[in-house]
Formats: C-alpha cells, structure tokens, sequence
C-alpha cells in the first residue's frame, strides 16, 4: 500500500541558498509523524515544500502516489493537505467564525460549510463562544486552536502543523498538543514539525530528526526517546 | 569592467559627431538638438532622485517654476535672466526642500512618496492656473520679446541657443559625474536598500537625500527655465502638472537612469520617436502616436526596465554575479 | 448663515458622494493587490465615453448605456491586471505605478484618437431642484444617491458574501489564502474586476454632470489619489472620510475663493496632513 506521503531526495532552498538536502520521508494513512530538530535546521522550509508555498529544486513529492512537486499551494490543499503555519497566521481582521470560513473555501467545504464548522466548534467549544471576535484579539492559545479549526474545515487527508506549540505558554502547549491527541483519535494523520522534542514525541508515532537541512535520525517515537543523542541534545538528560 | 569601458569608448566618439552634427544641419535639426540637449538635463536631473528610488511623479513643479519666475520677473520687473534663472532655481530647491525635509524626518517613502510629489506638481500647476491675471492661466503666456539679446537670454539664431542647451547639458552631465563618484552615491545607495540599517551605519539620512533633492530640482529648473526662453512660450500643462512628470520619469527610465548618458538617450530615443510618429501620421490621425508611444512605455516598463542603456550595457559586458531579475528602482 | 455659503456646503456634501465613490475603487485595488493604478481616472474617462457614445451614437436608452458602460469598464478592470499589473506583479512597486502611468498616456491618447479633444455632453439637462432658496441640481442629487448606493453595495458585498470576505482575507494574508485553496491570480482578478466597475459606476455619475473629453481625468485623478492617501492608503473607511473632508474644503473654499484657489487649499492641506501624519487618517 503506498503511503499517504512520500518525499524522495528532495532539495529545497532560497535562491542559491539551500535550505534542504535529500529529505525522504513518508507517512502512512492514519499515523502522527513528527520532524524534530534545532532552530533553522529547515523544518518550515519542508513545511513550506510539501504545502506547495516553496517549489523543490528537485526529488519527488507524492501524495497518494500522485505527484504534487512544483503545484502551486492552492493545488495542493484541493489535493488534501492542509498546513496550520508557523505562528498561525490567522486573517487578523476577520471574525473566528470568517476564518473558519476561509478554511473552507474549496467548493466542496464550501456546500458543507454548516456541517463542518458545527464539527469544529464541537471540537473546541471555546471557538464557538468567540466566533463573532476579531481573530487578532485572541490569547495565543485560542489563536492556534482557530488555526488548526481553519485547517481542518477542508477535511484534508493529511494535516501539517509548523510549530504549533510557539510562542506559547507551557499551559497551552499542554492543552495543543492534546488537541493534537484528539484529532488523531477523529481518525486524521499529522505531520507535525517541533521544536518541542518532549511534548511531540510523546504524542506521534514516528520521527525524524532534521538538521542543517539533512535527516540524521529516523524511527519510532519510543526508539528516539531512546536515543541518546537525542537525550543528550533535546531532552536535556 | 572592460566591456563597460568599450562601451563607453565606442560610444563617445560618435557621441562627439552626433553633438556637433547639427551646427552643419538645417534649422529643423537643430530645433530637435536644442529639444534633445534641454530635455537631456532634465531627465538627467529627475534621474539623479530616481535612481536611488526617489521616485518623484512631481518634476513638473520644478519645471514651471523654472519656467515661469524668470519670465514673470523679465517681463513685469525686466530682470535679466540671467538674475531670474538663479532665482528660479533656489526658489524651486526651497520648494522642494520644504516638502522634503519633513517628508524624509517622517520616513515617507514608496508610494506615499511617489503620491506627494503628485500632489506638488498638480499644486505648482493649479497655482499657475489660479493666479491667471499674472501668467495668463491656461492660454500660457510669453516672455516679452526683444529680438536678439543675451541679456534677456533671447536667441533666435537656434545655432546660437544650441550651445547654450548643450552647455546646460554639459553641467547636468558634470553634475551626475560628481554624485556618482562622491561618498554621496554610497550613502544614497544605502539608503535605498534599507534606510534603517543605513541610518545604524552613520549614514546622515536626512542629509543626504536633501542634498540630492536639491541638486535634482534645481537642475530640473534650470531646464525648465531654458525651455520656456528657448520656446518664448509657457503654458501650465507643457510645464507642471502630472502629464509633463510623467514624461519625464519615463524618458529617464527608457534611456535608463542609472548610467550617466541613460537619460540623454532617452530624452533622444522619445523626441525622436514623437517627432517620427508626427512626421509618419502628420495631422491625420491625432492621438495615434501618443498611442503608440503609450503603449511602448508599458512595454519598457515591462520588458526592459533597465532602460536602453541599461540594458545595453548589461548584454555587453560579463555579469559579475548571477543577473538579477530586472527591476526599475533596484 | 449665508445661503450661498450653505449652498456650497451642500453641494460639497454631494460631490464627495462620487469622489468617495472613486476612492473605495482606487482603494480597494491598493488594499488587496497593492498596486496604485495611476491610470484610474482614465478607466473612468473611457467608460464615460462609453456611455456618450451608445447614447449619442447609437441612441440607447440611457439606463442601458450606463450598464453597459459599466460591464465594459469592468472588463477594462480586468485587462488592466491581466495585461499590464500580473507580468510586473514581482517587480518594485513603483514599476506598478509607472506602467500604470503609461497605460494612462495610452488610454488619454487613444480616446483623443477615436473621439478627438473636443468636449462631448451627453445633451441631458436634468432639472434643478429649489430648496428654500438653494439651488441643487438633480444630477447632483441623484450621483450623490447612487454612489451612497455603490458604496453601501460594496460594504455589504466585502461583509457579507464569500468571494467578499475572501477578497479581505488576501489583503490580510496574501500567502495564506494560497494554504486556503484559493488561486491568488482568480482573486486579484477579480478585485480589478470590481475596481473597474466601481469606476465605471462613478463614470455614469459624472457624465451626467460633466462634459467629456481624453483630459478629464486630470481634472479629478490627483484629487482621488489625495484622497486615498489622506484617509490612508489602501483604508477604504479613511478615504471615505477624506473625500468629504477634501470635497468640503473645495467647495467652502470655492465660496471664498476661485475656485482653482480652492483646489490648492485641498492640496496644501493634504501635503501638509501627510507630513504630519505620513499614513494619513486611519492608515497604518
């Protein structure tokens, strides 16, 4: 069965600044994978590739067995992926209620609209009691759970989340990465990049460890909480 | 860059011949010389801002001061001239100073910038046409005519004025020389590409984009004032206003405003052009050659924003970096 | 008060209609698109020619002109982005604004070309209406009633509907409507499509009023940007406030003074609010 998400040598950079190395990696249908690393080891530039926002230099980019490489973003989410980005980037002067909106504006979201947004506010409860606030008044917590919301209203097959615990207080990284929990129990598989070695290995379950551009470490969650190196330079033991 | 310097060889010599030419030709090409030499300054003069993206759509203000204040003063006070062009000068750097000193304390830049400077040129304009007892308003006015005089600056021998235009040229040329080779350039250049890290750097910001500022508008009057004696005719639309601004900007950026002789040929290559478009459609079809030259100027903006010059000099000489994309103000 | 004085005030009040109205286009384009089209007024020029010309010419009935001049300036709107904007869309912005500005040498020159530099009505004298002793014209009145109209059409159009709140959206976060499944290019097109439109609905209103001829648009394009920038550029709410503030000190100062004086007075004071307040009124 092939996987839901396949990268092959995939490079990826700025110009003549190259950010990505010969990536491979792949997530099965159902499964939480995560990509863990240091500060500018390229994990939103492998966010940014797979979303179609950055073209690859080169590899291939499947998802389903389709190639995605080179499709514009907009392709790519109507293929069915979905990317809450780095730092959320919500439409700040728009309602909670208008930025869910937004997520579905693919015309099949669109037609069940009614549906899917009584499914998210379902989801997070809180959302439903802001719906008619302005997006950028929001505590940073309520932010990400409106990000997440907005990309799940498209229903997409595989979930890309940047970051999601940034720019968070401890508190709320707990309830995202709960959140995160409870939207693979509703049956969708996530990609989830992190600095965050602690939280997101506790929640996937498979990783990759990126840095300076390159995949050094592949396995499963349980394997790399192992790991040493790993131990030594993000769990702090 | 030795293909630079080829360049600019194989361009001086016939340049040399082409200056001269028009002493030897018929008053019909020295009435295009003169046209040539004056706009020449002009251009050069706008290019000076807009090549460290200063871009004003506002010259024109420039322009009628230039063109008015002396011809107001020789005609209602018989001031010479060669008093009155001075006058106009600081007048219009005094103008232009006192819309750009608070504009750059206040970091107004781009779009804001590029709006401002409309807003001048259409005030320049409205108050010629306003004050119309005094210039005559729309119809234009002239200056009172002596017959030939150096003292009023009226030449009629168009050989004669030709030297004055070409001197004019001269200094406009001499003036771009001494910017592009002084710690001005840098700084400005600096500026342009982050103007806060620029400011970090020491860079007197305020200072040096007045100092440009007033060059720039002074010298755009200068050729103002020149092209009305030259003319003995002002009107409010040929000399301020945001048709003539945009004229200017683009005959700066098809000649390509980065090198010193860009503005120069763009001033030849658009009265030319307008003059061979006249010559091919006469008075049949009014509006046809503007048309076209409309449409060219779209497609400059698009396919070359270099300019010819520019993009002349990037084809012949090797890149020293990768070439990046082609961008006017860049 | 001086009934001429409140005659001028009123009839201030009614030319701010339209220049609020041709702002909201010009600011819309910015707000979304960032590009300045230079050559606004001249899209209004031309669908004011439009409208001459099926009246005149082709002796439709007015109503039908003017729709019809309408669906042709949102076309304009739509070749404008797609032909001149979309290839330069990466450059600086100012190479926006320059092309921009070609395109207006080219659109000013090809009406002098097809129509020629006389000055065309459309022949309507519409009635004036008396009001204890102030004289307003009805063409006034009802360009004032429809661009309220117009305005209040688009408010609800951005509010209210998808594409509206979409078009919002990217002017928010251009990149992350991409992560929306929109296609951007469909979006901006769109956007100039509407901008053509609001121009040709402020062209009816003003050939009812004015004469036509390829220059017209000099006579209110540089009012129109200073209103856009005064209320702060891209703020369709802040150029909607401008254009009254600014219509109102032409109109007053029309009373005091020439009225060429009073169109400095509007400049002056824009020159010198933006050097105080560089983003204008409600900009950022």
């Amino acid at each position: 069965m092939t996987a839901l998400l396949t990268l092959d040598s995939v490079n990826a950079g700025y110009g003549s600044f190259a950010a990505l190395f010969d990536i491979s990696l792949d997530v099965e249908h159902g499964e939480a994978v995560g990509v863990v690393g240091p500060n500018g080891a390229g994990k939103t530039t492998l966010m940014r590739v797979i979303s179609g926002l950055l073209p690859p230099q080169s590899g291939r980019i499947l998802l389903e067995g389709e190639s995605l490489a080179g499709a514009p973003a907009y392709r790519v989410v109507a293929a069915g992926i979905a990317h809450v980005p780095e730092n959320r980037r919500l439409f700040p002067r728009l309602t909670v209620e208008e930025n869910l909106r937004m997520g579905a504006y693919l015309p099949a979201a669109r037609r069940a609209f009614g549906e899917r947004v009584a499914w998210v506010y379902e989801l997070f409860p809180r959302l439903k009691e802001r719906r008619r606030q302005m997006a950028g008044t929001l505590s940073g917590g309520e932010q990400q759970m409106v990000a997440i919301g907005r990309a799940l209203m498209s229903k997409p097959k595989l979930l890309l989340m940047d970051e999601p615990s940034a720019g968070l207080a401890p508190l709320v990284v707990e309830q995202v990465f709960e959140l995160v929990k409870r939207i693979r129990a509703e049956g969708f598989t996530v990609l989830i990049v992190e600095q965050n070695v602690r939280q997101v290995l506790a929640v996937v379950d498979r990783a990759y460890l990126l840095e300076t551009g390159r995949i050094k470490l592949a396995g499963s969650a349980a394997a790399l909480q192992q790991n040493p190196v790993i131990q030594r330079s993000y769990l702090g033991l | 860059m030795s293909g630079a310097r080829d360049l600019r060889l194989g361009l001086y010599l016939p340049l040399a011949a082409v200056v001269v030419a028009p002493f030897f030709l018929s008053d019909y090409f020295l009435h295009l010389a003169v046209q040539i030499a004056i706009w020449s300054l002009v251009y050069t003069a706008w290019a000076l801002m807009g090549r460290f993206r200063l871009t004003s759509l506002g010259h024109g203000a420039f322009l009628g001061v230039g063109a008015y204040v002396p011809t107001l003063l020789w005609n209602n006070y018989g001031v010479t001239p060669w008093l009155g062009i001075p006058i106009a000068m600081a007048l219009s750097v005094a103008l232009a100073l006192v819309v750009g000193y608070p504009s750059s304390r206040q970091k107004v830049v781009g779009h804001y910038f590029a709006l401002i400077t409309l807003a001048l040129g259409q005030v320049v304009l409205l108050v010629i046409v306003a004050a119309r007892d005094v210039t005559g308003g729309s119809l234009g006015m002239t200056p009172r005519t002596v017959g030939h005089s150096w003292y009023a600056l009226q030449l009629p021998n168009k050989a004669e004025f030709y030297v004055v235009a070409l001197a004019a040229w001269f200094v406009g040329l001499v003036a771009w020389r001494l910017v592009e080779r002084g710690m001005i350039r840098l700084a400005l250049e600096a500026v342009a590409e982050d103007e806060d890290a620029a400011e970090a750097a020491g860079v007197d910001v305020l200072r040096e984009k007045l100092k440009i500022t007033a060059l720039s508008t002074g010298l755009t009057a200068l050729g103002g004032a020149l092209y009305a004696q030259y003319l003995m005719y002002l009107s409010p639309d040929a000399m301020s206003g945001v048709g003539i601004s945009l004229e200017i900007v683009f005959a700066a950026i098809a000649g390509g405003m980065y090198n010193m002789l860009g503005p120069t040929v763009g001033a030849a290559f658009t009265i030319l052009l307008t003059e061979g478009l006249r010559v091919l459609f006469g008075t049949h079809f009014v509006g046809a050659a503007n048309t076209i030259y409309g449409a060219l100027l779209i497609m400059f903006i698009i396919f070359m924003p270099r300019g010819i010059v520019g993009t002349a000099e990037r084809l012949l000489t090797s890149p020293r970096r990768p070439p990046a994309a082609p961008q006017a103000a860049e | 008060m001086d009934i001429y004085l409140l005659e001028a005030i009123i009839n201030g009040l009614l030319l701010g209609g339209v220049l609020a109205l041709l702002s909201l286009g010009l600011n819309l384009i910015f707000g979304v698109i960032d590009v300045v089209w230079i050559c606004y007024a001249e899209v209004v020029m031309a669908a004011m020619y439009a409208v001459f010309w099926l009246y005149t010419a082709w002796h439709w009935p007015l109503l039908l002109a003017c729709v019809a001049a309408i669906a042709f300036a949102t076309l304009l709107g739509l070749l404008v982005h797609v032909i001149v904007i979309e290839p330069i869309l990466g450059s600086a912005p100012i190479n926006q604004l320059l092309a921009t500005g070609g395109l207006l040498f080219f659109l000013q020159s090809l009406a002098t070309l097809l129509f020629g530099t006389d000055f065309r009505n459309l022949g309507i004298r519409l009635p004036v209406l008396e009001l204890g002793g102030i004289f307003i014209s009805f063409s006034r009145l009802i360009a004032f009633g429809v661009a309220l109209i117009g305005a209040v059409g688009l408010y609800l159009f951005l509010a209210r509907t998808y594409l509206g709140t979409a078009i919002r959206a990217i002017a928010q976060d251009r990149e992350v409507m991409g992560l929306m499944g929109a296609n951007e290019r469909r979006i901006y097109i769109l956007t100039s499509a509407i901008g053509g439109g609001l121009a040709g609905l402020a062209a009816c209103l003003l050939v009812l009023q004015y004469d036509v001829h390829p220059f017209i648009g000099l006579t209110f394009g540089p009012i129109t940007f200073m209103v856009c920038v005064l209320g702060g550029l891209g703020n369709m709410i802040g150029g909607f406030i401008a254009a009254f503030v600014i219509s109102q000190i032409i109109a007053v100062g029309g009373y005091y003074f020439p009225i060429e004086a009073a169109e400095v007075l509007a400049f002056v004071f824009f020159i010198v609010m933006i050097l105080i307040r560089p983003q204008g009124f409600l900009g950022k």
